[in-house]
């Protein structure tokens, strides 16, 4: 089905619904490598209008990925949520916007629609607001999930802790971790990204990520950031895997060059399940997406890289994840040109998760070759403050030793939690505070080399 | 008033296992002052290594050392703008190089092929490439396989190696490349590897060494990692995700 916008004597005709989304989608450089970014700011907003006019029941009719030729899509289709969906059916797009902001709707309002949301509305209605909506509608979600601690409650913040090494020395992360630790980092995970995906490796860290834990009793989860595949083996090899990780994208194809696909993330979902290791919850799965994964495989299908994006979070919703982590500006210039692009999509990202009932959380960050800065990182790392972010990551010094990238300190952290008035995890911060790390009134206090988290290197 | 220098934290003597940024210390919750400074030199010279570019005489002579010939290649990318915003373009040939191939392919095929690209990093070409492609090579003849002319290719990506190893008819690949520079590495070489290569494979087919250079994975280890990498794929021909890494590199201290 064709949409048409007319701007004063100018009609715009676009093909197809993936098409006007395409064309909506406020300007960044993925979109234009894949040739699908509108021509000219006119003709993006004319597609933002013609969008603005289209009811959402359109999004159950027509699909932007056949639904014959991919998994996702039918995921989509086959498990969304008539009942759910029936207070918002009459509405259009413009109209979800005008609702989503108004005051009638609450957190408790948001909650209820989750199941009646599809990931191309939810990105839709995204296109056509402004940074300041996408905050204000993040802000009244809240999503809430629990391991070993409880994550995501209002006023409170978590960082996932980062101690990755360039070969994965156990020293060297170890060290990391003390650092982390004692900068009150580490309550979303302490989550390593193994230099290489080595069954052996990945076995060893998770052990010594556990000893440590269960040594001083952190209220908290771990994680090695390998593939599923690599995993599955390490839990049948007995290794304390308290959460299954992966990397996931919203098509089968995108999938399919990840070595995945929904059969296998529900094997690995099953064995993390089975192992029941959490202690005040069971949500096991921990994913990790961003913009432009689809158009990097060649897999887009001509879908806008948010859409995309979104469509993720369908696959991540099916299996209820402790974390999502949205790794924003990672992929590099070719997809989010700048700092502006980045910070509008770690924004977006935030709010479509939300609004799809997930965990959100961003790393804030971006490559050597983009054009963007550790000043663009501290105007998102604010904005998601006050939008209400699930978690950030939190690594030594904000430079990934191993990754080369960068991302956000433990420092940065402190700074959101001072001035947004944010606690940790309930659980951790009881830990923090019983360590003598952290002070009634969530300041730091002074550690001395006497301090026993310090023998937990091993140095 | 009395000076207020950047203060470390107790813990400061944990440096010596990372060159991760620990102990830095704070002033409230803040970086100090030197720290910061420090952070935003490496920044600067990781962009300044990003539009580095390959010293192409120095290299082409080293390698003829090495290995005859070597082949001079370029992407379609031009320029390291046009490189950064259309990948597309660096992992093609451009025309001109895609012809000056013919004549150099096996028809009895290659057992490996050698290719060596700028990537994000030239710095890391011209610093850690012939070391490495020296050390193989010599392997690789021990093993009595055949080694494809080696190429060196400018605004290159990763999956350039699939175009040119597909038409020199070589049975593998390796592709050593300039890693996005990091703040404390700027000058990180990779090292991907592909069974069969052809155009418009995709990383799941590829096995991958990273950060290869003294200060992190170190050359012999690597170059002997690849050997048991490219050992596997001839022997199970395949590549990528199915190709589990059981390597004991020893790295680990129990």
């Amino acid at each position: 089905m064709a949409y048409r916008s007319a701007v004063r004597n100018l009609t715009y005709r676009f093909d197809d619904l993936k098409t006007l989304l395409a064309k909506a989608t406020p300007l960044r450089s993925g979109d234009q490598l894949a040739g699908v970014a509108a021509e000219t700011a006119e003709e993006r907003v004319a597609a933002q209008m013609a969008l603005a006019d289209v009811p959402l029941t359109t999004f159950l009719n027509e699909a932007v990925i056949p639904y014959e030729t991919d998994e996702i899509t039918r995921l989509i289709q086959d498990t969304h949520n008539t009942a759910a969906f029936a207070p918002i059916s009459h509405l259009t797009v413009g109209d979800l916007r005008n609702y989503l902001l108004s005051d009638e709707v609450d957190t408790p309002t948001l909650t209820r629609l989750q199941p009646g949301f599809t990931p191309e509305m939810v990105a839709a209605v995204s296109k056509l607001m402004r940074n300041q909506d996408l905050i204000t509608v993040s802000a009244k979600c809240e999503v809430v999930t629990r391991f070993r601690n409880t994550i995501g409650l209002k006023g409170r913040f978590s960082t996932r802790l980062q101690p990755n090494h360039p070969t994965d020395d156990f020293r060297g992360v170890a060290a990391s971790m003390v650092d982390g630790l004692f900068y009150g980092s580490g309550d979303a995970v302490i989550g390593i990204n193994p230099a290489t995906d080595h069954v052996r490796t990945v076995v060893r860290l998770l052990d010594m990520m556990d000893q440590i834990r269960q040594r001083f009793e952190i209220p908290t989860q771990t994680c090695v950031l390998s593939h599923i595949t690599t995993t599955l083996q390490a839990i049948e090899q007995g290794a304390p895997v308290d959460l299954m990780f992966q990397s996931i994208g919203g098509t089968e194809a995108v999938n399919a060059s990840f070595g995945i696909d929904i059969a296998l993330l529900r094997e690995g979902f099953d064995a993390t399940r089975a192992l029941q290791r959490g202690t005040v919850g069971q949500n096991v799965m921990y994913f990790e997406t961003g913009q432009g994964s689809a158009l990097s495989a060649n897999a887009h299908h001509g879908v806008d890289q948010q859409t995309c994006e979104v469509r993720a979070y369908a696959v991540a919703r099916l299996f209820e994840p402790l974390l999502v982590n949205t790794v924003v500006g990672f992929i590099g210039p070719e997809y989010l040109y700048n700092g502006k692009q980045i910070i509008r999509a770690g924004l977006e990202d935030h709010c479509c998760g939300k609004l799809l009932g997930l965990p959100m959380g961003v790393d804030i960050c971006y490559t050597n070759h983009a054009e963007a800065d550790q000043d663009d990182m501290d105007t998102l790392l604010t904005l998601l403050g006050v939008a209400g972010v699930n978690f950030i990551m939190g690594i030594p010094g904000a430079d990934d030793v191993m990754l080369h990238y960068q991302s956000t300190s433990f420092h940065d952290a402190l700074y959101l939690r001072d001035l947004c008035r944010l606690r940790p995890a309930p659980e951790f911060e009881a830990w923090l505070l019983r360590m003598e790390l952290m002070s009634a009134d969530g300041k730091l206090m002074p550690v001395t080399t006497t301090h026993r988290l310090l023998q937990a290197a091993g140095l | 008033m009395t000076p207020l220098p950047d203060q470390p934290d107790p813990w400061i003597f944990l440096q010596n296992h990372t060159s991760a940024r620990i102990a830095r210390g704070r002033t409230g919750h803040s970086l100090p002052t030197r720290a910061l400074l420090d952070f935003q030199l490496d920044h600067a010279r990781a962009r300044d290594a990003v539009y580095s570019e390959l010293e192409r005489d120095e290299l082409l002579e080293r390698l003829q050392a090495v290995h005859q010939p070597v082949l001079l290649l370029h992407s379609r990318a031009e320029n390291r703008q046009q490189y950064l915003q259309r990948p597309d373009y660096g992992r093609k040939l451009a025309e001109k190089s895609r012809e000056s191939l013919t004549g150099f392919e096996d028809l009895t095929g290659f057992d490996l092929c050698i290719v060596i690209a700028d990537g994000l990093s030239a710095t890391a070409i011209n610093r850690h490439a012939v070391t490495v492609v020296s050390r193989l090579g010599e392997e690789v003849s021990k093993l009595g396989w055949s080694l494809a002319p080696l190429c060196l290719v400018e605004q290159g990506r990763v999956a350039i190696g699939d175009e040119i190893a597909h038409a020199l008819k070589a049975d593998m690949v390796v592709v050593l490349i300039g890693e996005r520079p990091g703040l404390t590495s700027p000058d990180s070489l990779g090292a991907y590897l592909t069974f069969r290569p052809q155009p418009g494979l995709t990383d799941e087919s590829r096995n991958c060494i990273s950060n290869i250079r003294p200060e992190g994975f170190p050359y012999e280890a690597a170059v002997q990692k690849l050997l048991y990498l490219l050992t596997e794929m001839k022997a199970r021909r395949l590549s990528g995700v199915q190709l589990k890494d059981e390597f004991d590199d020893n790295l680990l201290t129990p």
